[in-house]
């Protein structure tokens, strides 16, 4: 099971699995972190690339420690894969892709891209289904050609398409308009509990989308009174330069201070952006992630239920032709045996999928509770750190002030 | 004039929100405001229906944190010139301690404040507003009716005959009381009246514009009667205490009369006696204020202001006061980073507002998860991060209301600079009688060199011709006279230009006392108030800080 890791995913160093800190060549560890990143190419087809650095004495595993440079559709390619195959699983959330920043590639979008680079890779790293994953290995260890191969390989079949993910999002959601649209109703789950999860989900969804919203806009706040208080500071200044001393020097001392708080101000834009917004746009990155993984199991489901279906049919096919003493018997029954393989095999994946889910969901909870409340946390003092700075920037004109009142 | 075009800064009437969070309630400790100021409407803390979190801290701004900073903006510069409403005599907040108890309380916030010397007292409220019919056959049929307000006043001022009036006034009695005051305080910094605003008769009925303009008129007067030398007025007094019609004499100065007709002069000057019917001394109600009898003055000033300007010629004597002029420079200068300082302002405020808001937004939003949470719960973990997040949302609320109240406390220590740029155009006026002063005198010096090159050569004409030339010496006789009384005039307009300076430099130095006690009492307000404020926010968020330090990376 998974121990301490809260602190450890965002930090992206030392990363254990099942013992405390210190690695010892005994007991596995698998340690990764993402960093670096430089910008490669040019125009259209520039992109950044980042050092992946791999730490580990997993047997299958190169050396103690081994680096690889990767880049952006890498880690697609990996999530993707993953996706696949290990399906139950809540398969850790990637960065958005952001086509038009990417464009102009700010320092600030680069860092946030990184730092949720790291989280994901560290997620899967220390995901006691997903470390086992050979995808996983090959992503960490393999060169860049092999890497591209790969690559390029796989995107044109496992690459889901906006119009299949459409189709399975409907039949989740149990939308009359697929009666009205003339396709037949899919075969769903009817367990009571797994609805209420479900709902639970999409609506955690929207809550959290209005959370992050405003959050996004108290970022800009924070920068946009920053800006005013700088633009007020100028001006008192220069409205001191009227008035005799010690007055005027009031003035301008009030003025600089004005500046000194703007520069406060945006640096908590900053820290809140990269320590409150950003855990909420991952939570909810999270969230899409369980609707992908609600979406395999409906699959899943009706998968099973059709075949299911279609063992019946063949039953009643088989009594037919075993009445009739046809030649076909014997095909038939060939055919009736691969079914209920089949059906087994189906049977199995779903029912493997639903017991996943079930941990899942539970270390998703507990999982997010630490992450919120460390962004939590980050935010709460950042707003203390804040105005405590203020208050005491303020307070220190008073003295100068006093002297001028007398 | 300079465009300040909206420059009140805006209501703080801010957060549409407000609605939204009364509805999901997290009980705390703020007392609703008590005014009933329309900006703050009801503190959400009626219904509990939700989660009640158990604070322990009493905030120390109680019992009424938030008070209204701001009439709403109207479009006329003299109404946004207007100070704040009075609720800051209840209102205990920071700066409370460390502001001079003259400044907010005592003088209803206009510029030049506190006649400090004296213990007089005069209060004055307008109120009441009235319809009443207009009694003379107007020109336009049907009737046309106007508003009366009623002046109240209490004072212990020895110049009243009393120590408390009620009179009714209309706008246009205020028209008639600020030019007569125009007239005899020439140089003083005489405080704006409120605009004409030229209306139609249902732009009057609404009752708004009426409430506008009566808290106009009671600002209007209120300044007046702050001034330490227009208080003492007898225009003032006879506005304030004469019931019945309003009279107020118009006193015609004697340079204007001089420019006009020579001919009339004499007997004034020397008797006292009124010639024509018209200008003199004792006139009936308004007149017009601009007669015939002046426009010949206006014509010659602005000859010779032509003259000065474009003329090859000097004027007869300048201005060289230099110290005057560099003043008067840096009065400039102040007024142009003060209105710069007052949009920047401006702009603060609205940042300040803004940010108040989302933090109300975002609290509103974790609320709202919050409760998704505590609902829909079904695992431990889910409680406990339902149990983080309502701390969180509790605390951007308590931010948010914090950030409102700041803001309206911003708006109050800021507006000072708004009055002053109004007293900038007092200064501007009295500047320009200051100015006008000066172009009479020349215009008299013109005269004079003019009248005696006349009579040069009348004499040179006159005495090539033998035994005299008796029409010639008659005309002459008639310049010399001229010459004589254009002299006393000229001793008469050199005697006003003189005392409208002196009136200048008092009002000058007055001015510069007085806008650095404000200006003091307005920094300290400023930053006791900013820093208050953030440190009440801090501990605010200290507590959450605290409450989720378990999380913290180590």
């Amino acid at each position: 099971m998974i121990t301490t890791i809260n602190e450890q995913q965002k930090s992206g160093s030392a990363l254990l699995v099942g013992s405390p800190r210190s690695p010892s060549s005994q007991s596995p560890y698998l340690m990764v972190s993402v960093s670096d990143p430089a910008k490669m190419g040019n125009g259209v087809q520039a992109y950044i690339s980042y050092k992946v650095t791999t730490k580990t004495n997993f047997p299958e595993y190169d050396g103690p420690e081994k680096i690889v440079i990767r880049r952006y559709s890498d880690f697609v390619w990996l999530r993707d894969r993953l996706f696949e195959k290990y399906k139950g699983v809540f398969i850790p959330p990637l960065p958005e892709k952001n086509t038009v920043e990417k464009f102009r590639f700010g320092a600030e979008f680069i860092e946030m891209r990184r730092q949720a680079l790291d989280v994901f890779v560290n997620r899967v790293a220390l995901h006691h289904e997903l470390q086992q994953s050979e995808d996983l290995r090959i992503f960490l260890q393999a060169d860049e050609q092999t890497m591209e191969r790969a690559r390029s390989q796989e995107t044109g079949i496992f690459l889901k398409k906006p119009a299949d993910l459409m189709q399975i999002f409907k039949g989740v959601q149990s939308k009359v308009s697929d009666v009205v649209l003339g396709k037949e109703k899919p075969a769903e789950e009817s367990d009571p509990e797994y609805e209420k999860l479900k709902n639970y989900i999409f609506q955690l969804e929207d809550h959290l989308a209005e959370a992050q919203k405003h959050a996004h806009r108290l970022v800009k706040r924070h920068r946009e009174l920053g800006q005013s208080l700088s633009d007020f500071g100028k001006a008192v200044k220069l409205l001191g330069n009227c008035e005799e001393n010690p007055l005027g020097n009031a003035f301008s001392d009030l003025g600089t201070k004005s500046e000194i708080l703007s520069t406060k101000l945006q640096r908590e834009a900053h820290h809140l952006l990269m320590n409150f917004e950003e855990p909420l746009k991952d939570y909810i990155r999270a969230v899409q992630s369980i609707k992908a993984t609600i979406a395999e199991r409906a699959n899943a489901f009706r998968q099973n239920c059709e075949l299911a279906e279609a063992i019946k049919f063949k039953e009643i096919d088989m009594n037919k032709l075993r009445i009739t003493r046809s030649e076909k018997l014997g095909e038939a029954q060939h055919e009736y045996e691969e079914l209920k393989a089949d059906g087994a095999e189906a049977t199995r994946r779903f029912e493997k999928i639903v017991k996943l889910m079930n941990e899942e969901i539970i270390r998703f909870q507990e999982q997010k509770t630490l992450d919120m409340g460390l962004a939590f946390h980050e935010f709460a003092k950042g707003q203390a750190d804040l105005a405590n700075g203020i208050a005491c920037a303020w307070r220190s004109l008073l003295p100068k002030l006093e002297a001028c009142s007398s | 004039m300079m465009g300040y075009e909206n420059q009140g800064y805006e209501e703080a009437h801010l957060y549409a929100s407000k609605e939204q969070m009364a509805s999901i309630v997290l009980a705390d400790d703020f007392s609703p405001p008590s005014d009933g100021s329309k900006s703050f409407p009801d503190d959400p803390l009626s219904s509990s229906q939700f989660v009640d979190i158990p604070t322990n801290d009493t905030d120390p701004l109680q019992p009424s944190p938030s008070k209204q900073a701001l009439n709403p903006s109207p479009s006329t510069i003299h109404s946004i010139l207007d100070p704040p409403s009075y609720a800051e005599a209840v209102f205990r907040s920071f700066d409370f301690d460390s502001v001079d108890s003259g400044d907010m309380n005592g003088q209803d916030g206009s510029a030049l404040a506190s006649p400090s010397s004296s213990s007089y007292y005069l209060k004055i409220s307008v109120s009441d507003p009235q319809r009443e019919l207009e009694q003379s056959a107007s020109l336009v049929p049907g009737g046309s009716s106007y508003f009366t307000y009623l002046i109240t006043t209490f004072t212990n001022m020895p110049e009243f005959s009393g120590t408390e009036f009620n009179v009714r006034r209309r706008f246009k009695d205020v028209v008639a009381l600020s030019d007569r005051l125009a007239e005899s305080y020439r140089g003083y910094f005489i405080p704006l009246r409120p605009d004409k605003s030229v209306v139609e008769s249902q732009v009057m009925q609404k009752n708004e514009f009426v409430e506008q303009r009566r808290a106009a008129l009671e600002k209007y007067l209120r300044r007046l009667a702050a001034h330490p030398v227009i208080r003492k007025s007898e225009e003032l007094r006879v506005f304030l205490e004469a019931s019945g019609k309003m009279t107020l004499v118009r006193t015609t100065d004697v340079a204007s009369r001089m420019l006009d007709g020579a001919a009339r002069l004499p007997k004034q000057l020397l008797g006292g006696k009124s010639l024509d019917g018209g200008a003199s001394n004792m006139s009936e109600v308004t007149q017009p204020t601009k007669g015939g009898r002046d426009l010949l003055r206006i014509f010659k000033e602005l000859k010779q202001s032509v003259a000065n300007d474009w003329g090859g010629a000097k004027p007869p004597i300048v201005e060289d006061d230099k110290e005057f002029f560099e003043k008067k420079a840096k009065l400039q200068d102040f007024e142009q980073q003060l209105i710069n300082v007052s949009q920047q302002a401006e702009s603060l405020v609205k940042a300040q507002q803004d940010i108040g808001e989302t933090m109300g937004q975002l609290g509103l939003a974790f609320v709202k998860l919050t409760k998704f949470e505590t609902e829909e719960a079904i695992y431990d973990s889910q409680r406990a991060c339902a149990a983080d997040m309502k701390n969180v949302a509790t605390a951007a609320v308590k931010a948010s209301r914090l950030y409102r109240e700041l803001n309206a406390q911003t708006v109050k220590h800021l507006d000072k600079l708004h009055e002053y740029l109004g007293m900038m155009l007092a200064v501007n006026n009295a500047f320009s009688d200051r100015s006008s002063a000066f172009l009479t005198v020349q215009t008299l010096l013109s005269d004079l060199s003019s009248l005696h090159s006349r009579i040069e050569k009348l004499e040179a004409a006159s005495s090539k011709i033998f035994g005299g030339d008796s029409s010639r010496i008659r005309k002459i006789e008639e310049l010399r006279e001229t010459v004589r009384v254009t002299e006393e005039a000229k001793t008469c307009a050199i005697r006003e230009y003189e005392r409208v300076k002196e009136n200048n430099r008092n009002e000058l130095e007055r001015l510069d006392k007085e806008r650095h006690d404000d200006f003091v009492n307005m920094l300290k307000g400023f930053i006791v108030n900013q820093a208050g404020y953030a440190e009440k926010m801090a501990s605010v968020w200290e507590t959450v800080a605290e409450e989720t330090s378990g999380y913290a990376k180590k």
